[in-house]
C-alpha cells in the first residue's frame, strides 16, 4: 500500500514538473525552473509564474478532484459506473457556470461563478442518487445519468446559443470537453477553497464505505450513519466537481477510469481506493493535459478528447465484464 | 465493376452540368443590369451599398446593421433587412442574390435551385483582393463607371497611406480564445500596409490560428491590438484580462480595435490602415 502510494506520488510529480516545463516557446527546463523560483528579467517569470504554474496547479487539483469524487461514488452506490462526468454532476456544473457568466453573476461578484457551479453539480448529484436509489443499480443509474447529462448540456447549449455575444456559441465545447489553457492564478484561488472543503469531506468518508461494502444492513449494525454519509457525498462531491468545473470544464472519465484501474492494487477497498485514486486523478489529468500540448499544439484540443479517447474504450471492457458476469 | 462505371458517368455527368452552370452564369454576367438586388452576406452588402444604383439593392443581411460586425451599420438602416434564409430571399423577388464564397451551400443550392442568379463573392485575403471584390461588385451591379472610380480612390488613399511607412515595430493581433491572424491574411495585409510587422506571420502562422498567450508574453511586440469586448460576457474574452496579458500591456503600447473595418474586403480596409498608421507614429520609438 505505501509503495503504490509512493509510486503515485512520484509520478504525479514527474508529472507536474513535466507540466511546468512544457511549453510553446523554446526555453531549458533550467531556466525555466530558476525563472519560477528565483525571477529574474525577461518575460519568462512572467510566463512561468501566471501562465504554466497555474496550469500545472488546476491539472493537479482538478485531477485529484475527479479522481477522489468518482472514486467516493463509485464506493457508495457500489456500481464502476459512477462517475461525476458520466452521470451528468460535470454538465450540470458547467450549466451552473454557463449561467453565472451569462447572467452576470460571474463579474459581479469573485465567487459567484464556483459557487453556481457548485449549486449546479450539488443539484445533479441530489437528481442522479434520487433517481438512482440508493444501491445504485446500473440501469436506474444509467438512465438518471443520460437524461441529466442531456438536460444539462441542452440547456447549457441553449443559454450560449441565445447569448448576444458571437463568441459565446463556440464555447459550447469547451463546457463539454474542458481545458486547462490560459488559466491563471486567479482560477486557481477561485477553485482551491471550495476544493478543499470537498476533499475534507470525501476523506472521511473511508470508513463508512468500508462498511458498507457489507451492505446497507451490516453498516448501520456497525455504527454508520447512512443518511449522513450521503449527505458528506452529495456535498463533497459537488464542492469538488462545482469548483473544477467552474475553472476548467467538464472534464469526463477520469473519475470512471482511475478508480477502474486502482481498484485491484488496493485490495478493492474503497478507503484506500479514496486516496489512489485522487493521485491517479490527478496523474491522468495533468499527462492529459501534457498531451494536448505535444501532441496538435497549436490547435488547442480539449482535454475532455484526450480522457474519453483513453476512457471510451475502457467502458466498453466494463460492459464486455458485465454481460460476462451476467451470462 | 459496373458501380465504378456508373461512378464516372455519375461524375462527367455532373461536370457537364457544372460546364452547363458556367456558360450560364458568363452569359448571365452579360445580362443588363439587375434591378432587384438581394445580399446575404456581410461583406457583399457592404460593398454592395458602396455601389448599388438609388433603389437597386433591396435588402441587405441582418449583420449589416449590426454596429459591431458592420462599418457601414449607420448606411444598413435605411435597407429592408434578410436573415439571409433561402425562402425569406425568395420571396423578395430579386433578380440577383449576390453571397458569400462560405455562405451556407444548402441556401445558395436552393436559391439555384428556384431559378434564382446568385453571385458569390470571395473572402478578400489581402488588399489586391480587396480591389477585384470591388470591381466584381461593380461588374455583376452593372455599375463600372462607379467602381472604377471607388477603386481609383482606393489606390490612392492606400498610396498615400503607404508613404508615411517607417522602420517596422512588431504588431500582434490578439482575440478571444487567443485568435490571431497570420500570413495570407487581410489582417496582415492592413497590418503591413501601416508599416508593421505582423508578429504571428513571423512565427510562422498562415492564416488564422490561435496565438498561445505564453508566446506572445516571451515575443513582447510593440503594440498589442486586441478586439474590443462585446456585448453579454463570455469565457473566450476572458483571456483578454489575464494578469500575465495586463502585465504585458504595462510595458507597451495597446490599442483596442473595434474590428468592423478589419473584416470585409471593403474601402473600410483603409481606415483600420490609417488608424494603425497613427498608432504606429504615437509608439515611442516606432514611427521615424
Amino acid at each position: 500500500m505505501s509503495r503504490l502510494a509512493l509510486a503515485l506520488s512520484a509520478l504525479v510529480a514527474v508529472l507536474f514538473a513535466a507540466s511546468l516545463t512544457t511549453g510553446p516557446s523554446d526555453t531549458s527546463t533550467l531556466s525555466d525552473l530558476s525563472a519560477l523560483f528565483l525571477g529574474g528579467d525577461g518575460p519568462l517569470p512572467l510566463v512561468m509564474r501566471e501562465i504554466r504554474l497555474p496550469r500545472a496547479l488546476l491539472g493537479l487539483m482538478i485531477g485529484a478532484s475527479l479522481g477522489l469524487a468518482g472514486a467516493a461514488m463509485q464506493g457508495y452506490l457500489r456500481n464502476p459506473l459512477a462517475e461525476p462526468g458520466l452521470i451528468g454532476v460535470s454538465g450540470s456544473a458547467a450549466l451552473g457556470a454557463v449561467l453565472a457568466i451569462h447572467t452576470g453573476l460571474a463579474a459581479a461578484f469573485t465567487l459567484g461563478l464556483p459557487l453556481a457551479a457548485l449549486a449546479g453539480a450539488g443539484t445533479g448529484v441530489l437528481l442522479v442518487l434520487m433517481l438512482a436509489g440508493p444501491r445504485g443499480a446500473s440501469i436506474t443509474l444509467i438512465l438518471a445519468g443520460i437524461a441529466i447529462s442531456a438536460l444539462a448540456a441542452a440547456l447549457t447549449s441553449l443559454v450560449l446559443n441565445l447569448s448576444p455575444n458571437p463568441y459565446a456559441a463556440s464555447e459550447i465545447v469547451f463546457w463539454m470537453m474542458g481545458s486547462l489553457a490560459d488559466r491563471s492564478m486567479t482560477h486557481v484561488w477561485l477553485a482551491l477553497p471550495l476544493m478543499v472543503v470537498g476533499w475534507v469531506g470525501l476523506a472521511t468518508l473511508g470508513r463508512g464505505l468500508d462498511a458498507l461494502t457489507l451492505g446497507e444492513d451490516a453498516a448501520e449494525a456497525m455504527g454508520i450513519r447512512l443518511t449522513r454519509l450521503r449527505l458528506t457525498l452529495v456535498v463533497g462531491t459537488a464542492f469538488v466537481v462545482g469548483a473544477a468545473t467552474a475553472v476548467a470544464g467538464a472534464i469526463g472519465f477520469v473519475g470512471l477510469v482511475v478508480p477502474h484501474l486502482l481498484r485491484p492494487l488496493v485490495g478493492a477497498r474503497p478507503s484506500r481506493l479514496l486516496w489512489a485514486s485522487a493521485l491517479g486523478g490527478a496523474a491522468m489529468v495533468l499527462a492529459a493535459d501534457l498531451a494536448v500540448r505535444l501532441v496538435l499544439p497549436e490547435r488547442d484540443l480539449k482535454l475532455g478528447v484526450l480522457t474519453a479517447l483513453v476512457g471510451a474504450p475502457l467502458f466498453l471492457h466494463l460492459i464486455y465484464k458485465t454481460r460476462a458476469e451476467m451470462a | 465493376m459496373w458501380g465504378c462505371v456508373r461512378l464516372s458517368r455519375l461524375i462527367s455527368l455532373g461536370a457537364a452540368f457544372a460546364l452547363a452552370g458556367a456558360v450560364t452564369a458568363t452569359e448571365t454576367g452579360a445580362d443588363p443590369a439587375p434591378r432587384r438586388v438581394v445580399s446575404i452576406n456581410l461583406c457583399t452588402d457592404q460593398l454592395a451599398m458602396l455601389l448599388a444604383a438609388p433603389g437597386q439593392l433591396i435588402s441587405v443581411s441582418d449583420l449589416a446593421a449590426d454596429p459591431h460586425s458592420s462599418a457601414m451599420a449607420d448606411a444598413a438602416r435605411g435597407y429592408r433587412v434578410n436573415q439571409g434564409r433561402a425562402e425569406e430571399v425568395y420571396l423578395l423577388a430579386p433578380d440577383l442574390v449576390v453571397a458569400g464564397a462560405y455562405t451556407d451551400p444548402a441556401t445558395i443550392g436552393m436559391l439555384r435551385r428556384v431559378g434564382l442568379r446568385v453571385e458569390q463573392f470571395d473572402t478578400a485575403k489581402s488588399l489586391t483582393d480587396t480591389r477585384e471584390r470591388i470591381a466584381q461588385m461593380a461588374r455583376v451591379l452593372g455599375r463600372d463607371d462607379e467602381g472604377t472610380a471607388l477603386i481609383a480612390e482606393f489606390d490612392a488613399r492606400l498610396a498615400e497611406l503607404k508613404a508615411k511607412a517607417g522602420n517596422h515595430p512588431r504588431a500582434a493581433l490578439y482575440h478571444p480564445n487567443g485568435y490571431t491572424l497570420g500570413g495570407g491574411t487581410l489582417a496582415d495585409d492592413i497590418l503591413r500596409a501601416a508599416g508593421f510587422r505582423n508578429l504571428a506571420a513571423e512565427l510562422g502562422h498562415r492564416g488564422g490560428g490561435t496565438l498561445p498567450l505564453e508566446q506572445l508574453v516571451m515575443a513582447a511586440p510593440d503594440l498589442l491590438i486586441s478586439a474590443a469586448p462585446l456585448p453579454g460576457a463570455s469565457r473566450s474574452e476572458a483571456v483578454l484580462g489575464h494578469p500575465a496579458l495586463d502585465a504585458l500591456r504595462k510595458g507597451r503600447a495597446g490599442l483596442r480595435i473595434t474590428s468592423p473595418d478589419w473584416i470585409c474586403g471593403t474601402p473600410h480596409v483603409l481606415n483600420a490602415v490609417e488608424r494603425l498608421t497613427d498608432a504606429r507614429r504615437a509608439l515611442p520609438e516606432g514611427g521615424q
